[in-house]
Parts: structure tokens; sequence; C-alpha cells
């Protein structure tokens, strides 16, 4: 194929991804916008207003941003997850498997799929904010960057996952088991701060802090940890998953038998 | 110039030691409607798993139209359009988009492939239902959008795995003028079907696979020579009590209205009627007992058993 081919390609698959997710809104765009506005309501002003100041600023300030990120890493990770799946469970896969369009381009088409679903949420659930908090923003580059980073790097799991999986039950083991634990100990509702050395010192293996820590810092300008460090960790983080995910794709695990 | 497939000792062996193929080889001219028959489980899904990729081959060679699916396996998927045994498009999308997106796979820009998709479902009889979601059709009209997507990038070797499963006797013939159409307008189609008649209607050559062995590989022609003997049942008017002798002729009585017989390929049937006439039968009607294709079938793979078991 040559790359107006690939390119074509590419678009097909995005395209294909994107109107799957706004013909099913129902289930993919107006829950995470009901749960964050509950988020908020809840967190912000209820208990927040009782809470006081975290990290220096007010707590409905503080838990704003780890509640935009954590719908974005929600929902790329589960737009990937799910279509995916789908498609090996119904076979359709299969269409794109005997085409002549490479694994990458494939890879790449979910992926992006998946990032648009997360970014989408995102900005829907950054102006569900804006009617609760009063957010700033201390350096847009750093805020589009972390944000691009995440929602690319829980779409390449999505994918892997969804690789892996031989039953619907096995696309929601990862989400609950392991990425709701995550997000909630990621520094979303506090500070590192108050954990002290040792168990701050745990969180820091933890992925999702850096990137709830950066974005934060991208809005606010605070964060607990460093945002160079954060960066390197996110991009060592897609790096592996992309070369993992190209790699299943390419040796065909449980797609080619 | 080029087969349009030729497959070179072709081998398989699953993860858990099953020899699914072991060692096939044929060749598929250009122009050519091929039949590959085999009885289930005899690796005609997996040779077509492998020549479209789904499956990979454990040794040998593949080429399609010259090229080595070794060594530019996406060049070779560009002359290939595959219809599976099995419905493998979203449940959930429009006939209009599902080809769409297939041709977008292919690198055919969305106004062409729009075109294209017209097309396929006007010829098809689809047309009217291309926005409807690809559930709501019947099991025929899922067969002929996955022939429709199939199409799609103007394959020149068309791959159908048992194009015509469970669909009725009027649609299949309307598909089988569809197919014959095609072919006659340049496309290699090669066939698996379990209706031993449609291949024998519509196919020039033929490969029987089994046991993951090619046991036949010849023109539907000279296979169907290769039957010196037909089995006719006739209809008498008078009721029987006990099967005529006819010289030359072996007849067994089948009820008392009916008498099978057996006649060699050389003999006139003429012989026959005025032997039975000047016994006092009346024959009324006479019907082949069976398909010819259907009984060379089951010869040659009982044969290929029995030379198996007396291996073993």
């Amino acid at each position: 194929m040559n790359s107006q081919q690939l390119w074509i390609a590419f678009v097909t698959i995005v395209h294909r991804e994107i109107r799957r997710f706004l013909r099913i809104w129902p289930q993919t765009l107006l829950p995470p916008v009901i749960t964050m506005v509950l988020y908020f309501v809840i967190f912000g002003k209820l208990i927040g207003g009782r809470i006081g100041d975290m990290a220096g600023l007010p707590y409905i300030q503080f838990v704003a941003p780890g509640l935009i990120m954590m719908s974005v890493i929600t929902n790329s990770y589960s737009n990937v997850v799910s279509s995916f799946f789908s498609s090996k469970f119904q076979k359709n896969i299969e269409e794109l498997l005997v085409s002549p369009t490479p694994n990458a381009i494939i890879l790449a088409g979910y992926v992006a799929g998946g990032m648009c679903r997360g970014l989408g949420v995102g900005l829907i659930v950054t102006c569900v904010a804006i009617f609760f908090a009063d957010l700033s923003l201390h350096s847009l580059p750093i805020t589009i960057a972390i944000v691009l980073m995440t929602s690319l790097t829980f779409s390449l799991a999505g994918l892997i996952n969804a690789v892996f999986a031989g039953s619907f039950d096995d696309i929601s083991i990862i989400p609950t088991f392991v990425l709701t634990p995550l997000t909630y100990l990621g520094g979303v509702f506090y500070s590192i701060g108050l954990l002290g050395s040792f168990w701050g010192s745990v969180s820091l293996a933890n992925p999702i802090l850096y990137m709830v820590n950066a974005f934060r810092y991208g809005l606010t300008g605070i964060t607990d940890i460093n945002i160079v460090w954060a960066f390197a960790m996110l991009a060592l983080f897609s790096a592996a998953l992309f070369c993992w995910a190209l790699y299943l794709l390419e040796r065909g695990s449980k797609l080619r038998s | 110039m080029h087969a349009a497939l030729a497959v070179e000792q072709v081998t398989k062996r699953y993860d858990n030691g099953f020899e699914a193929l072991k060692g096939i080889s044929f060749n598929v001219a250009q122009g050519d409607f091929f039949a590959l028959l085999g009885p289930n489980g005899a690796g005609k899904s997996t040779t077509i798993g492998i020549i479209s990729s789904l499956v990979r081959k454990s040794g040998g060679a593949i080429k399609v139209f010259g090229v080595d699916i070794d060594e530019d396996f996406s060049a070779a998927k560009q002359l290939i359009g595959v219809v599976p045994q099995e419905f493998n498009f979203s449940q959930f999308e429009k006939l209009i988009d599902i080809l769409v997106h297939q041709a977008g796979y292919y690198g055919i820009p969305y106004r062409e492939a729009l075109a294209l998709a017209e097309r396929y479902l006007k010829q098809l009889g689809l047309w009217e239902r291309k926005d409807q979601a690809a559930r709501t059709l019947s099991g025929g009209m899922k067969r002929r959008l996955m022939i429709a997507r199939a199409l799609m990038h103007s394959p020149k070797l068309l791959i159908l795995d048992e194009p015509t499963a469970g669909v009725d006797i009027e649609l299949r013939r309307s598909m089988w003028e569809f197919l014959q159409e095609i072919n006659r307008q340049g496309t290699t189609i090669i066939l698996t079907t379990h209706y031993l008649e449609e291949a024998e209607s519509l196919c020039r050559n033929i490969a029987i696979i089994d046991h993951g062995r090619i046991v036949e590989n010849t023109s539907m022609k000279s296979l169907l020579k290769q039957l010196n003997k037909e089995h006719f049942v006739l209809d008498v008017s008078q009721p029987l009590t006990s099967a005529p002798l006819v010289e030359g002729y072996p007849i067994a009585l089948r009820d008392e209205q009916s008498i099978e017989v057996e006649v060699e390929q050389s003999r006139s049937l003429n012989a026959l009627f005025t032997q039975l006439s000047e016994q006092g039968i009346d024959v009324v009607s006479m019907r082949n007992k069976s398909n010819r294709l259907e009984e060379l079938f089951l010869s040659l793979v009982d044969a290929s058993l029995d030379s198996k078991q007396g291996a073993a």
C-alpha cells in the first residue's frame, strides 16, 4: 500500500470508531458526565467545603483536574477494549486482518479512536467542571501534552487487554480490579503528602499519579511530583505499551491460529 | 502466465499437535472456476485460512498470481477476496458502512467506495436495505452481503467458503448466475461447498481434500468420466412382486412401483426399455438415483480412508 492508501485505511478505522461511540452515546458519553457531576456535587461541594484546602488549593479546585483525568483514562481505555474485543467476538476483526492494512495502522486507528473518545469526554467533563470550580490554566502546552499522552497510554493498554480477553468478563477485570484502584490511589482526591514517607514512596509506583499530578500542574501550577519525571515516565509507559501491542498484532496472538 | 493460485507442499500443524494439512499442492489457473471439496474437518477452511492470512502455515509456499505470500503478503492480499463460512461483519453497522469501510481497508477513497458499494448492493439485490443494520437481514441476504463485501476491492481471485449454505434454492440459483457472470468477466473463483450439484454445475476443475491430503485434483470432466456406471430409478405403472431380469442390466426392486437399474456408460438405455416393454412393464418416469459427483466423491473419500486404515 502506498502512503495515500495507508492514510485512507487509518482514517477509515478512526471514522468507524468515532461513529461507533457516537451511535451508542447513551452508553459512552452520557454516563461519565453524570458520574462526574455527582463527584463534583458530593466531593466538591458537599464534602469539599468541610475539608478546606488541599495542597494550597480549595478542595474542589484540587479534585477537578483529577476527575477530568479520571474520565479521560477510563474512556480511552474502555473504548478500545470494548470495540476491539467486540470485533474479535463478532469476528469482524477478520475484515481488517485479511486486508493489506498493516498492523501498525490497525493499532494506530484503534488507539486514535480511543483517544478521540477519551479527549471528547474529557472536554465535556471540563465544561461540567467549569460550573462547579474556578478552573485556571497554568500551562496550555503541558496540559495538552499530558492529556494526549495519558489518553494514548490507556488506549494502548485497552487494546492489549482486548487481545488477551477471551470473554466479556475478561474486559471488565482490569478496569475493575486494576484501573479503578490505581485511579483512586493516584492522587485524584488527596495529595500524596498526606500519606507519609513510606506510602508516599509506594504511590510513586502508580503511573496514574504522574498523569494526575502533571495535569494538575498544567491547570493550577501545583504538583506533588517532578513534571519532567512525570513526562519521562509517561513516555516510557506509552512506548513500552505501543511495542507490546504491535508485537501482539504482528504475532497474531489470539487473532490468527 | 502465473497460476492464480499455486499451493506447494503446504502443511499446518496446530499447537495441540493436530496436523490439519499434510503437504497439499494444487494449482488454480487464471480465470478458472475451481472447486475445493472435502468432508467436514478435511482441511478446506484451514487452506482458505492460510491463503487469506487468518491461519499461519507450518510449511510450504503459496503464490497468488506469482506473488509469494511470505515475501509480500500485502500485495497478495490486494488480489484476494474472501467470503468466509461464518458471518463475520459487525451486526450493528449499516450495510453501506460495512462495504465502504471494507473498501477503506484496501485504500480505496470514500467517493469511489460509495460508487462501488452502490453497484454491488444493487447487483445483489440489497440496495433497498443499504441503511439497515446488518443484523436485520435474513440468512440469504447476509450471504449476499459478504459476497458484495469481498468484491469491493475488485479482487482477481475470489474465494468462497460454503457461500450458499442455508440459502433457498431460488436464491442459490441467482447467486450461481451472479458468480458465473463475474467469472466470465475474468475473476478466478475458488469454491468450497457441500452441495456437490453446485460444484458440478459451476466448476471446471476440482481438488478433493481429505484428512489433510489432496486425494484428487483434475478437471470436472475427466473426474466424471471415471464414473462408468450410473444408477437410475424407474417408476412403473403396474405393481411388481419381484425385480425383472434383463440381461446386462442389474435390477433391484425398490418397492412394488419402482425399480433401480445399474447402467454402464457404454450401454444404451434403448435396449433396457425394449426388454422391459417385452416383459409387459411400462416405465412411466425415470430419474438419477443420486448426484453423480456425490457418488464419486464418496468413493474417493472412502478409498482415502481405506488406504489410511490399511497403512495403519
